[in-house]
C-alpha cells in the first residue's frame, strides 16, 4: 500500500522508465519532471467510456550550445494492452531544430467507447500509457538535461453513438503468472445480472426519444381535433 | 524446462508489494586517477562527486537499502593485473548508516585503474538474487582501461541471467568513447544514461535515480521459457512474465481459457541492443492446431526502449490458445543468445456480449415518424370517440 501511496504523492514531480512503473496522472495532476536527452518517459491515466483523452507536453531543451543537431521527438499513447493508439489531433512527432530551446507535442486519441470487437483496435475505457521519448538524436547529445510539462484534459463527449458495454476495462494484470499451474476447478463464470445496463447512460438519445414522445402525444391531440365536430357559425 | 520447474514453486500471491524486502540499490563510483582532472565547476572530479554523494546519503528514503563500491581506489602502481581487480565494497547494502558512509566517501582518493566490468559483477553479487528491485548506479568519468571483458558484455550478461537487474549510469564530463560505452551498458540492462557538466546535474540526478529505485514497479514478473511449438509450450496462468527472445524466433506459450472468457494478452519486446532502423513486433493467438484467431502488431523505426503488442479474443468454450511472439529485428551485434527481454501479460476476465440494438432512438426521422403516428393515432382515437358518443345517444 505505502508503494502505491507513494507513487500517487509523486506523481507531479516523476516519470516513470518502463510500462510497469508508469506514474499516474490525471486531469488536475500535471506532471513536471526533469529528465535527459535520450530518456523514455512513461505515465499512465485512466479514461472512460465517452472521454476524449488529450494529452499536451512542452519540453525545455537543453542548453543549444550543447546540441549539434536536430531531435526528432515524439508523444505516443498505448492502450492498456499496450496497443498503439493513433492521435487524431496535435503535433505528435515535432522536429526540434538545432537553435530551439523548447519544442511542444499533442496527441489527442479517439473517443474512448464503452464497447468494441474483441479484434478492433478502438479506444475502450481502462488505463492508458503515455510515452515521450526522443526518435531520433545526434549521438553525442544523449545525457542533457532537459524540462517536461505534462498535461492531460479529458473532455467528455457524447456516448449516444456506443452500445454495448464492457466487461471488464482494459487495466494492466499487476500480479506475477504461474507457469504450469494445477488446472482450476471451473467456477463457471457467473453470468453478471444486467440491471444496470437496462437503462443506457445519459445521451443525446434520451433527449431525442423523449422529445419524440412528447411531439408524438402534441401530434395525437392535433390529430384528435381534427375529427371534432365543427361548430356551425 | 528446469527453468520452468523453479518457477512452479513461485506463489501467486497478489499482495507482493507490501511483504517484499526493501528495494536495493549500489551505487558504483570510479574513483581512478582521471577523477583527479579539475573541470567541474573549477573543482576537481572526486571532489564533486564526494559532495555529490553526501547530499544522496542524507536525502535518502527510509525504505531504500544502499551500498557503495568503489573501483580503481587503492592500487597506485602500474601493474595492469592487479590494477584491474581493484573494487572494494566501502558500504554494505543495507539501511544506511550516514554518518559512516559519508566517513568512507571523504576517506577516497583517486588512485588506479578502472575496471567498470568487473566493479559490475562485484555490485551485481552485493545486490544478491533476491525478489526486490535492484538497482546499480554508475558513475564514471572514463571507459574501462581493464577491457576485456568489455563493460557491455558484462552488462548483458548479468542481464540475461534474469535477474531484474538494471544499471543506471552517469558520466561526469563524458568523452565520446565514455558515452558509448555507458550508453551501451544501460541499453543493455534497460537503465538510463544521464552526463553530468556540473555539482548540480549530478546531485540532481544521482537523487533522482535513488528515488526511482525507491518506488519500485508493482510487480516482479515470473520467468518463462517460451517453446518452439505448441505442443511443448508452457501452460501459463493469468499474470506477469519475463523470456528472453532471440531475433527472429517465434515463442509459444498456451492459456487455458473458459467458456464464455476473454483472453487479454500484451507483450513488449525490449530493444537492448543496438538494431536496425525499422522493426516490429507480432503477437498472434492461434488454436492448438494452428488455425490463426486473432492478431496483434506494432512496427516503428528509430529510437525506443521497448515495441508492444496487445490482443483480446473471446472464447464460446473452453479451450486452450497458443500465444506465439515473433519479431522482426535486425542486428549487426550479438544477434544470438540470450535474446532479447520480452515481458507479456496474460490476463482473463468475463467476456463483453456484443450489445443488442439500442433501447433509445435519435435522429429527424425518428421525430418524424413519431409525429405521424401520434397524429394517425390521434385522429383515429378522435374516429373511434365519435363513433362511441353517437352509439350511445342512440340508445
Amino acid at each position: 500500500m505505502h508503494v502505491l501511496l507513494a507513487a500517487l504523492l509523486a506523481a507531479s514531480g516523476s516519470a516513470g522508465t518502463s510500462y510497469l512503473t508508469a506514474t499516474p496522472i490525471d486531469t488536475t495532476h500535471p506532471a513536471q519532471v526533469s529528465a535527459v536527452t535520450g530518456d523514455y518517459l512513461y505515465w499512465s491515466f485512466p479514461a472512460e467510456a465517452g472521454q476524449q483523452p488529450a494529452l499536451t507536453a512542452k519540453v525545455t531543451l537543453p542548453a543549444t550550445a550543447d546540441r549539434h543537431g536536430a531531435q526528432a521527438w515524439t508523444i505516443e499513447v498505448f492502450d492498456g494492452l499496450r496497443r498503439r493508439q493513433p492521435c487524431v489531433a496535435g503535433e505528435q512527432s515535432p522536429l526540434a531544430a538545432p537553435d530551439a530551446t523548447e519544442l511542444t507535442l499533442g496527441c489527442q486519441i479517439r473517443q474512448v467507447r464503452s464497447w468494441a470487437e474483441p479484434a478492433d483496435q478502438d479506444p475502450l475505457p481502462g488505463t492508458y500509457y503515455v510515452r515521450l521519448s526522443s526518435t531520433e538524436i545526434p549521438e553525442q547529445d544523449l545525457g542533457l538535461p532537459l524540462k517536461v510539462d505534462l498535461t492531460l484534459t479529458a473532455d467528455k463527449g457524447d456516448t449516444g453513438g456506443d452500445q454495448g458495454t464492457l466487461a471488464a476495462p482494459l487495466t494492466p494484470i499487476n500480479r506475477p503468472g504461474t507457469v504450469n499451474p494445477e488446472p482450476a476447478p471451473s467456477a463457471s463464470a457467473a453470468p453478471e445480472s444486467s440491471a444496470s445496463s437496462f437503462l443506457p447512460e445519459f445521451s443525446s438519445r434520451w433527449v431525442w426519444t423523449t422529445t419524440g414522445g412528447v411531439l408524438a402525444a402534441v401530434a395525437g391531440l392535433v390529430g384528435f381535433s381534427f375529427t371534432r365536430r365543427r361548430r356551425r357559425a | 524446462m528446469v527453468l520452468v520447474g523453479l518457477v512452479v514453486a513461485l506463489p501467486a500471491a497478489p499482495a507482493r508489494a507490501d511483504e517484499t524486502e526493501a528495494p536495493q540499490v549500489e551505487l558504483v563510483l570510479d574513483v581512478s586517477g582521471s577523477m583527479r582532472a579539475k573541470d567541474i565547476d573549477g573543482q576537481t572530479r572526486i571532489a564533486v562527486a564526494k559532495r555529490a554523494f553526501g547530499q544522496v546519503v542524507d536525502g535518502l528514503p527510509e525504505t531504500t537499502d544502499l551500498g557503495i563500491r568503489v573501483l580503481g581506489a587503492t592500487y597506485p602502481g602500474d601493474d595492469k593485473k592487479k590494477g584491474c581487480q581493484d573494487t572494494q565494497q566501502i558500504v554494505p547494502v543495507g539501511p544506511v548508516d550516514a554518518a559512516a558512509a559519508k566517513a568512507a566517501i571523504a576517506a577516497l582518493k583517486p588512485t588506479g585503474y578502472t575496471p567498470i566490468g568487473l566493479a559490475l559483477r562485484a555490485a551485481a553479487k552485493d545486490l544478491g538474487t533476491g525478489e526486490a528491485a535492484r538497482r546499480i548506479v554508475l558513475i564514471t568519468d572514463g571507459e574501462d582501461t581493464c577491457t576485456p571483458p568489455d563493460p557491455c558484455t558484462v552488462a548483458r550478461e548479468l542481464a540475461a541471467r534474469g535477474t531484474k537487474l538494471v544499471v543506471d549510469t552517469l558520466g561526469l564530463t563524458p568523452d565520446e568513447k565514455t558515452r558509448k560505452q555507458l550508453v551501451c551498458i544501460s541499453t543493455a540492462t534497460g537503465g538510463t544514461y544521464a552526463s553530468a557538466q556540473s555539482e548540480q546535474e549530478l546531485t540532481d540526478r544521482v537523487q533522482q535515480l535513488v528515488d526511482r529505485a525507491a518506488v519500485p514497479p508493482p510487480v516482479t514478473p515470473a520467468t518463462v521459457a517460451g517453446a518452439l511449438t505448441c505442443d511443448k509450450a508452457p501452460t501459463l496462468s493469468p499474470g506477469v512474465y519475463t523470456d528472453r527472445e532471440r531475433i527472429g524466433e517465434h515463442r509459444y506459450y498456451r492459456v487455458p481459457v473458459r467458456a464464455s472468457e476473454e483472453l487479454r494478452v500484451s507483450v513488449s519486446v525490449a530493444l537492448d541492443r543496438p538494431v536496425n532502423r525499422d522493426y516490429g513486433v507480432l503477437l498472434k493467438a492461434s488454436t492448438t492446431n494452428g488455425r490463426e484467431l486473432v492478431r496483434g502488431l506494432d512496427a516503428a523505426s528509430g529510437r525506443a526502449d521497448v515495441i508492444s503488442a496487445g490482443l483480446r479474443w473471446s472464447s464460446l468454450e473452453v479451450t486452450d490458445v497458443c500465444v506465439i511472439v515473433s519479431n522482426s529485428f535486425a542486428s549487426a551485434t550479438s544477434a544470438g543468445a540470450p535474446g532479447m527481454p520480452l515481458e507479456l501479460s496474460i490476463d482473463t476476465v468475463a467476456a463483453s456480449t456484443a450489445p443488442d440494438a439500442p433501447g433509445l432512438g435519435r435522429g429527424w426521422l425518428l421525430l418524424l415518424v413519431l409525429v405521424v403516428a401520434g397524429l394517425i393515432a390521434g385522429v383515429l382515437a378522435g374516429w373511434l370517440t365519435r363513433w362511441w358518443v353517437a352509439t350511445w345517444r342512440e340508445n
